[in-house]
């Protein structure tokens, strides 16, 4: 022990000193979390900042689109949808909170964070009703989720988080499943993975970003990547197997006419990437790099055959985003599509 | 002499010796074990257990962050998390790196306590960061900050657990500090998670009670722990330096037990000379600390990050899916539980055997990962040799480091180590990713397991003659 503590005065002197800033501190954080908790209640209890039709409790018959509502007060990260003709129209707000949706005229899939001491994360099933069927754990933050056009297959992938910034480094799980439960073809990663007719045996491989093939219930787009490359994978559900057919496209997604496919294409680098939307045309394999300046981390959803949507998040708000609207063809212009929203899934 | 004769035979042993006061001279103990004991009986250090509260608070700021950042940074703010892998691949390099050059510091400045500061300041400055961060290069810088400020404060702060501890107890020092350590490591993960289940949104409330808890470890090391300093320690032990210095002398090579006594006395000199500007090869000239290095750089090389270990549970268990984000913290708990055990298990049986007998558990820990179980019950051994092995190496290796460098350069020997330890741990994973790429996660993980075998055993003869210099302690 130094001589300064071992005369009893001093260490008595440091010991109020620590108690004291420690008393201060604690009782500052305190405040804070207080604050930020009655801030939160007050937020939860006061009206939406946007127009909310009333309470609706099933997806709309008519067409419509479903998304995340990100609007702040009540209702925030709940699903929502808007009818098709009138986007920006009120909103119907359920009480079903999810970081990642998607649906259909007959179901919907919530990706979501279930908080608590042990936070964990579960993909689960709605009916038409907003009654919850099936459901499921996934290993990670809620990143995409998809339904097949014929309504009996979903697919989600979550970025696999154990702890840590990073973990063991970047791992996104991907799975398809059948909607109503039982067996399921699984982890995408367990199926054969074919590159110039090759089979490749690497088992580090993430895939991310399913999109269903319309019309052929046994197909479907992801995107690949081992060891630093990327590819656009066609897989097939019967015969187990990816096989590679284009390279750097992420987060693919089909559309409706099945000719081509919308993704976003990195054009910076691996550490800071910045995604422009493109789209490729399927039969010619021409890409045509869209005029979004925004970087987009999203996996596009086709509103027609000649529109995209995407979600941007907004730089000064935190948690809050906006859906965007830009004709797939080069040099157009986006336009706002519905504002605080996110994951948007158009239901025809 | 004794212990030379004992070496010509190639029969250097790991026994507890006795050192005679003052002459330098030591003798071995009898063998059997209900003999064993330790001179001074246990008396807990208030340095250390300061030193312990001060990492735990640290720890319950720094890990109910990193336990809610990737919610946080892909949930919330929709940044993709593979940039952050690849840079935090860089910062954990250069955290590894500022190990060694801290611990260098420390010993050329004097003061421990001050490069122990600047270390936890410097991670309390990133907390303060993250009150106002949100785009994507400010979040990675101040990571990189609370990286580096980790790695600057280890070396450091090891150095003042060792000038503080009783030697025949330092594992036991050492395991204190780390239970400690690591109680702070538990429950941060489980304050964050509950701030948030309260308020969804609330990370702004858990960066704010994370830099309350760092606020508070800076201001207790700054008042509770003195300033000690290692010129003081080493003259108090010059006796020991010199006493292990010289007995080191045949362990080294054959030439060396024929060194004459000159010799000895020359480097027994030299190793209490005040810290100048001898770095580099006075350390790595201490035959103990060299084969010490070169033991932990071997075995590190063979062991592969947790997080590969958790994905192979997670891939055949439904319960690891689940609890996933909870087997970090199950680990943690595992090894705050054996820390006090397997320091004292260190002081008593021998610090080199336990630090290479901790790669065993790790070992036992890649097999049952590899073998086509399913379950609870292995997920949760798993864990629990996970634990183990980090308490019986992370503790003993700083004791096994500090008791092998020359007292003008504890920390820089303790740097060393663990600098040799984060390097070569590094290149597992990374090699390990190539192998887990290339033939499967359990194929690799039985790859991974018959090295580290062969390791284990390399390094047990490597270590013989620097465990039976620290054993003299």
């Amino acid at each position: 022990m130094s001589p300064e503590l071992s005369t009893p005065v001093t260490a008595r002197t440091r010991w109020i000193i620590l108690l004291v800033i420690t008393g201060v501190v604690l009782a500052g954080a305190g405040v804070y979390a207080v604050s930020a908790f009655q801030r939160f209640q007050q937020g939860q209890l006061a009206g939406s900042s946007v127009k909310v039709a009333s309470g609706d409790t099933a997806l709309p018959v008519e067409p419509f689109v479903l998304f995340r509502n990100t609007a702040a007060g009540q209702g925030y990260g709940k699903a929502a949808t808007v009818p098709l003709d009138d986007v920006q129209g009120a909103r119907s707000v359920s009480g079903v909170a999810c970081d990642r949706v998607y649906g259909n005229h007959q179901s919907m899939v919530c990706l979501r964070t279930n908080r608590g001491l042990v936070t964990s994360f579960e993909a689960a099933v709605y009916n038409a009703d907003y009654q919850q069927g099936s459901s499921e754990a996934v290993p990670g933050v809620p990143s995409r989720a998809r339904i097949d056009p014929t309504g009996t297959m979903m697919s989600s992938t979550v970025f696999v988080t154990g702890h840590s910034y990073a973990g063991s480094g970047f791992s996104t799980e991907t799975v398809i499943r059948p909607l109503a439960g039982g067996d399921s073809p699984g982890n995408l990663e367990k199926f054969t993975f074919i590159v110039n007719g090759e089979t490749v045996t690497a088992t580090d491989r993430n895939m991310w970003g399913v999109t269903f093939v319309p019309g052929d219930p046994d197909s479907f787009y992801a995107t690949t990547s081992s060891s630093g490359r990327l590819w656009l994978v066609r897989g097939s559900i019967s015969a187990r197997t990816l096989t590679a057919v284009h390279d750097g496209v992420e987060c693919p997604s089909i559309s409706p006419d099945g000719t081509r496919i919308g993704f976003k294409k990195n054009t910076g680098t691996q550490v800071a990437p910045h995604w422009k939307i493109a789209v490729l045309d399927l039969g010619s394999g021409m890409e045509t790099v869209l005029a979004e300046t925004a970087s987009v981390d999203d996996q596009v959803e086709w509103l027609d055959n000649d529109f995209l949507l995407y979600g941007l998040p907004r730089a000064d708000q935190p948690g809050d985003s906006d859906i965007w609207k830009i004709p797939a063809v080069q040099d157009s212009a986006p336009e706002l599509f519905i504002e605080h929203a996110w994951s948007p899934s158009v239901v025809h | 002499m004794y212990l030379s004769m004992a070496d010509r035979k190639g029969g250097a042993t790991d026994e507890p010796v006795e050192e005679s006061a003052g002459t330098g001279i030591q003798a071995p103990v009898p063998v059997k074990a209900t003999t064993r004991r330790s001179l001074r009986p246990f008396r807990l250090s208030p340095v250390i257990l300061s030193l312990g509260v001060v990492s735990m608070l640290t720890d319950v700021s720094s890990e109910s962050v990193a336990a809610i950042l990737p919610l946080y940074l892909t949930g919330f703010l929709g940044l993709s998390t593979i940039a952050f892998g690849i840079i935090d691949g860089i910062n954990q390099g250069a955290s590894a790196l500022v190990r060694i050059a801290a611990g260098w510091a420390s010993d050329r400045m004097g003061h421990p306590k001050r490069i122990a500061i600047a270390g936890y300041g410097l991670s309390m400055l990133a907390r303060v960061g993250f009150l106002f961060a949100g785009g994507f290069w400010s979040i990675a810088g101040l990571i990189a900050g609370d990286r580096i400020g980790k790695g600057i404060r280890t070396a450091p702060r090891d150095a003042l657990i060792t000038m503080s501890a009783q030697p025949e107890h330092l594992a036991r020092h050492f395991g204190i500090h780390r239970m400690l350590d690591n109680i702070g490591a538990a429950l941060g993960p489980l304050l964050a998670f509950f701030i948030l289940m309260l308020i969804p949104n609330g990370y702004a409330t858990v960066f704010v009670v994370s830099l309350a808890f760092a606020v508070i470890g800076v201001v207790a090391l700054v008042l509770l722990v003195p300033d000690l300093r290692p010129g003081t320690w080493a003259g108090r032990n010059a006796g020991r330096q010199r006493a292990e210095v010289a007995a080191d002398m045949p362990s080294g090579a054959a030439v060396a037990a024929d060194m004459p006594s000159g010799a000895a006395a020359q480097r027994a000199e030299k190793a209490t000379r005040p810290a100048l500007l001898v770095f580099r090869w006075s350390l790595f000239r201490e035959p103990g600390l060299g084969r010490l290095l070169v033991a932990a750089g071997l075995l590190g090389l063979l062991t592969v990050g947790d997080g590969f270990i958790y994905l192979v549970l997670q891939d055949r268990d439904a319960f690891a899916v689940q609890w996933f984000p909870l087997l970090y913290v199950g680990t943690n708990v595992a090894f705050l539980l054996f820390a006090i055990p397997m320091g004292r298990l260190a002081d008593r049986w021998g610090r080199g055997r336990v630090f290479v007998a901790g790669h065993a558990a790790l070992l036992v820990c890649y097999l049952l990962a590899a073998a086509p179980l399913t379950g609870l019950g292995p997920t949760l051994a798993c864990l629990a040799l996970l634990g183990i092995f980090y308490a019986a190496t992370d503790g003993v290796l700083a004791a096994l480091a500090s008791r092998l460098a020359p007292a003008h350069l504890l920390a820089t020997g303790i740097g060393a180590a663990q600098t040799v330890v984060a390097l070569s741990r590094m290149a597992a994973s990374a090699l390990f990713g190539v192998l887990w790429f290339a033939v499967g996660p359990s194929t690799a993980m039985v790859i991974v397991s018959s090295a580290l075998a062969v390791a284990v055993a390399v390094s047990a003869v490597i270590l013989r003659g620097a465990t039976k210099q620290e054993a003299a302690a």
